[in-house]
């Protein structure tokens, strides 16, 4: 055992076998097309044109809206009464929007189809529409297609949907390429850049060269084969790993890389892979975790032994619940998760104290019920939620900032806890 | 099917909601998907209220579309009721629930409650926010409202405030300006409403001797029909502005059968600023207004009464008072552009390119665009537009808060002039934004260049020398210039822009 990390009594299985706390009622989440608004910044030639109704527009800028665009990189195709009523052909609505669309942006070199649940309950083919799409604007753009409508997608689901939807078109390994006879890394799902150069740089120096995927552009995807091995940085892309899966890659199990003793596992699980001799992999390591050690021991004073509460969210709050319980000292009172993928997560899982509270879904009114009972010292919970709990003198940290904020990695762990801290702090400050 | 990039109203359910959210013992249930909760971040994020919006969702999902939705809404709607304890229960539909039919009205009726249940029918596909909250304000009237008992007399008169309700553009402070004028004018407020009512005082609007309709877009429908109903009055007078404040403190006399106070000395403090002298600079700045009805209408008048601006354009995406932006477009001699298509808005800015806009919160996307400087006099607005401070549009003290609001953004006087005489210097030069804003302006220099290189085939040349005469011009007047220029020799057949082409059209345009 490392001796930086402060390791509690070990437990055996963890949480493996735990049976998660399953209430169905209203769910407070969002869709997945919310998505959109951290995947248009990291895609950055791409556009994502919502096919739905009103709400859907006005959820995606009420979400975004406080920015200021001069070329905003998303907007919604209206459905209207004409369509609904078979008065218009929708194909052909649908073409004429998306060629006014690209008129406008001769810059955008990949054009998503976002489907909704309007357009999933009128049955409006947007493969179809995409393959058509395509043929007509290829190679100048890429047209494709998934869904993030909230009756199947909750949330960073709309971004496994986005990604998986990506997968088939990658180039495929070519064997004649010298470079590609051998395993090669990719890391799957959204990261920061500057956590996706930090990670670049740890793992090249164990010699290991590493894709990330999505990329930065649409026009350098990463190529895929049966010799990828991929290391998921999100918990919540299940369809991506099997679509990988499809095309041969292998999941390299790990933990997530939060916070440090999560990050080294997530990077050992490449450095085993890839033959790396522990003893170089120690020396990669060392000093950032030792970084990250001495930076994290501020927040754990303020973190130590102070009771959280987890609402359903993004699929984050199992590997963020062991962060804050193995390396903050926090004991969890529930960790509700909107959606539990026990193979993703089983290397998470054992990490859990036996006996840990975990929901799955939700029924909203049951569980603010519990949380008031339960009178944590933490609430984290979506910003539906957050003002009324602090009006009732909760403290609470709202969830969606932890998907916009960089927090993976070692360089970030203590701004991971940081995060945490930070309202605990606030509200001493302002009490005093 | 419509192309938008923003859009000015949400869904009508989302109408409905503020307000349900305004009012303080009334329940909606709402069928609709997972996901479309994030309507309560409207409420708790951007007005910031501290609590939960009293909405219940059913929130299905796909596996629920193959089994019973409507089992699945007449649980939310007695758990609902049970946990809640409403005094009047909506019940209604969101755009994908409207697409399965599951009678959201008739369900809730099987139920048999023993509290009033008012369905909304409120066709997303065709209607949107404001139609929403309006239509929703309107049925819970007809529904609630009781035929007043033989009125005692008072010593006197009431009326009630309509329109006011959650997530309105500054209802909040307009209300208490309002409230304010009214009691000093001697007249009492029986009911505000939808904001802060209860079912009770729901019941007793007909007790009010008239009405003062202050957001005609929430609260005309239901003013109408009390009209029609009880015989009440209502006031047409809208007080934004000094002007219309006055205007409007004669119509609440006349209808409260009470004699006109001293106007003259019910000034705002921003008519004397408009005349002070620092102002002058502010005379003919060509301006641009777009949001609700309202607030557009409204706003020309100041813009042009009380400023001294000239308006060059104006429009609103309120298509039920289309007539009325349109009678008032004519007074100044402008077309009003009638529309929700945020393109088309832009579109109209790009042609016009005047030297402010009013608008929306989407305007300020079009200003940054074209670096015009931009204030907002309208929903929609984001969480900014709903400040911590005393903010009214409405009554005196609004008018200063407008004359305040509306000058920020633009230029100030000296500034403006040095930036005519010297163009090169390296802190104050047109690329950057006026300096008591701090912060840099976006590249509207590109932007400007951009356009003329697309509409370049049509178009007369510039020599290089007009080119450069051009640069010599004020920016936020450049765009106006070249346009100017192109359109004069267009209309004279002259090929090639020179220099005095350039001050030909100036001398044109300037009769
Ligand atoms: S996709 Fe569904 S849940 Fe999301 S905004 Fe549109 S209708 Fe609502
Ligand atoms: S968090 Fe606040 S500022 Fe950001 S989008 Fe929500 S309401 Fe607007």
């Amino acid at each position: 055992m490392s001796p930086v990390i402060p390791i509690r009594a070990e437990t055996t299985t963890g949480c493996t076998d735990v049976t998660p706390l399953v209430q169905r009622g209203q769910r407070e989440v969002f869709c997945g097309l919310t998505g959109i608004i951290w995947l248009h910044r990291k895609i950055q030639d791409a556009f994502f044109l919502v096919v739905g109704s009103r709400t859907c527009a006005h959820l995606i800028q009420s979400a975004a809206g406080v920015m200021i665009f001069a070329e905003p990189r998303f907007g919604t195709a209206i459905i209207d009464e004409r369509d609904l009523a078979g008065l218009a052909d929708v194909h052909e609505e649908l073409d004429r929007v998306v060629h006014q669309l690209l008129n406008r942006r001769p810059d955008i070199r990949m054009l998503f189809l976002v489907g909704s649940c309007p357009s999933e309950v009128i049955k409006l083919d947007l493969s179809r529409a995409a393959q058509r799409l395509n043929q007509i604007h290829h190679p100048a753009v890429r047209v494709l297609n998934y869904s993030g409508s909230g009756i199947e997608t909750t949330f960073t689901q709309g971004e496994d949907a986005c990604l998986a939807a990506l997968v088939p078109g990658l180039p495929s390994m070519n064997p004649q390429v010298p470079s590609q006879t051998k395993p090669q890394l990719m890391v799957v799902g959204t990261l920061a850049d500057v956590v996706e150069d930090q990670l670049r740089h740890l793992l090249e120096q164990m010699n290991i060269t590493v894709n990330f995927f999505p990329p930065r552009n649409s026009q350098k995807m990463p190529a895929v084969g049966a010799n990828t091995r991929f290391l998921l940085a999100q918990p919540f892309l299940a369809d991506t790993a099997r679509a990988l899966q499809d095309r041969g890659a292998q999941h390299l199990p790990a933990t997530f890389p939060l916070g440090i003793e999560g990050t080294t596992s997530w990077l050992q699980a490449a450095a085993q892979e890839f033959g790396v001799s522990p003893l170089l992999f120690e020396k990669v390591t060392a000093a950032p975790k030792q970084r990250a050690e001495k930076a994290l021991a501020v927040h754990r004073q303020m973190l130590d032994g102070k009771r959280i509460f987890f609402f359903p969210d993004s699929q984050l709050e199992i590997p963020l619940a062991r962060f804050l319980n193995r390396e903050m000292n926090m004991d969890l009172v529930e960790v509700g998760t909107p959606y539990l993928h026990r193979q993703h997560m089983a290397a998470e899982l054992a990490l859990l104290p036996t006996g840990t509270r975990i929901s799955e879904g939700q029924d909203v009114d049951l569980q603010l019920d519990r949380c008031v009972e339960d009178k944590p010292d933490m609430v984290v919970c979506g910003l539906g939620l957050a003002n009324p709990l602090e009006a009732q003198g909760m403290t609470t940290k709202w969830a969606i900032e932890l998907v916009f904020t960089p927090i993976q990695g070692y360089e970030q762990a203590a701004d991971l806890a940081g995060l945490f801290s930070r309202p605990l702090r606030r509200r001493e400050k302002l009490a005093a | 099917m419509q192309l938008t990039l923003w859009t000015y109203e949400g869904p009508p359910h989302v109408g409905a909601m503020r307000i349900a959210t305004a009012m303080r013992d009334v329940h909606y249930v709402l069928h609709a998907p997972q996901g479309d909760t994030y309507a309560d971040l409207l409420f708790t994020m951007i007005e910031r209220l501290p609590r939960r919006p009293p909405v219940t969702y059913t929130t299905f999902q796909a596996r629920d579309l193959g089994g019973d939705t409507a089992e699945l809404f007449k649980d939310a709607a007695r758990q609902a009721i049970e946990r809640f304890k409403p005094a009047a229960m909506l019940v209604g539909s969101s755009c994908t629930a409207e697409l399965i039919q599951d009678d959201p009205g008739g369900l809730a009726h099987a139920l048999k409650l023993d509290i009033p249940v008012i369905p909304l029918e409120l066709p997303s596909y065709q209607r949107k926010e404001n139609w929403g909250a309006s239509e929703t304000f309107y049925q819970l009237c007809r529904h609630l409202v009781l035929k007043p008992e033989e009125k005692t007399a008072k010593s006197r008169p009431s009326c009630n405030i309509l329109g006011p309700s959650a997530l309105g553009f500054r209802h909040r402070d307009d209300v208490k300006e309002i409230t304010q004028l009214l009691n000093k004018l001697g007249v009492d407020i029986n009911v505000v409403a939808p904001l802060e009512a209860t079912v009770a005082d729901i019941r007793k609007l007909a007790d009010a001797d008239f009405n003062v309709v202050l957001y005609p877009e929430i609260g005309m429908s239901t003013a109408l029909w009390l009209l029609r109903q009880f015989d009440q009055p209502h006031t047409k007078t809208v007080p934004l502005g000094s002007n219309a404040t006055q205007d409007f403190i004669r119509e609440v006399c006349a209808l409260a059968g009470i004699e006109v106070p001293a106007i003259e000395e019910m000034t705002a403090r921003a008519r004397w600023y408009a005349q002070s002298v620092d102002s002058t600079y502010l005379t003919g700045k060509r301006v641009y207004l777009f949001g609700d009805a309202t607030h557009v209408v409204s706003a020309a008048r100041i813009a042009s009464e009380e400023m001294g601006f000239e308006v060059v354009g104006l429009g609103t995406y309120s298509r039920e008072f289309a007539r009325e932006v349109r009678d008032c477009a004519k007074k100044y001699g402008v077309e009003a552009l009638i529309t929700d298509d945020y393109l088309e808005v832009e579109a109209q800015i790009t042609e016009l390119h005047p030297e402010l806009i009013l608008g929306t919160q989407m305007e300020r996307h079009i200003a940054k665009r074209h670096g015009i400087p931009c204030a907002v006099i309208s929903a929609p607005v984001h969480v900014q537009d709903f400040p911590a401070r005393y903010a009214p549009q409405m009554g005196l003290e609004g008018a200063n808060v407008l004359f305040d609001t509306w000058v920020h953004p633009l230029m100030m006087g000296l500034e403006e002039h040095l930036l005519g005489m010297f163009k090169q210097d390296f802190e104050f030069h047109e690329g950057a934004s006026p300096s008591h804003l701090g912060s840099a302006r976006p590249a509207e220099i590109i932007v400007e260049q951009a356009v003329t290189q697309k509409e370049a085939s049509n178009q007369a040349t510039w020599s290089v020398e007009a080119e450069k005469e051009l640069g010599k011009i004020p920016f936020f007047v450049r765009g106006k210039a070249r346009r100017n220029t192109e359109k004069y020799a267009l209309d004279q057949g002259v090929a090639t822009i020179t220099v005095d082409t350039l001050y030909d059209a100036k001398a044109h345009y300037s009769r």
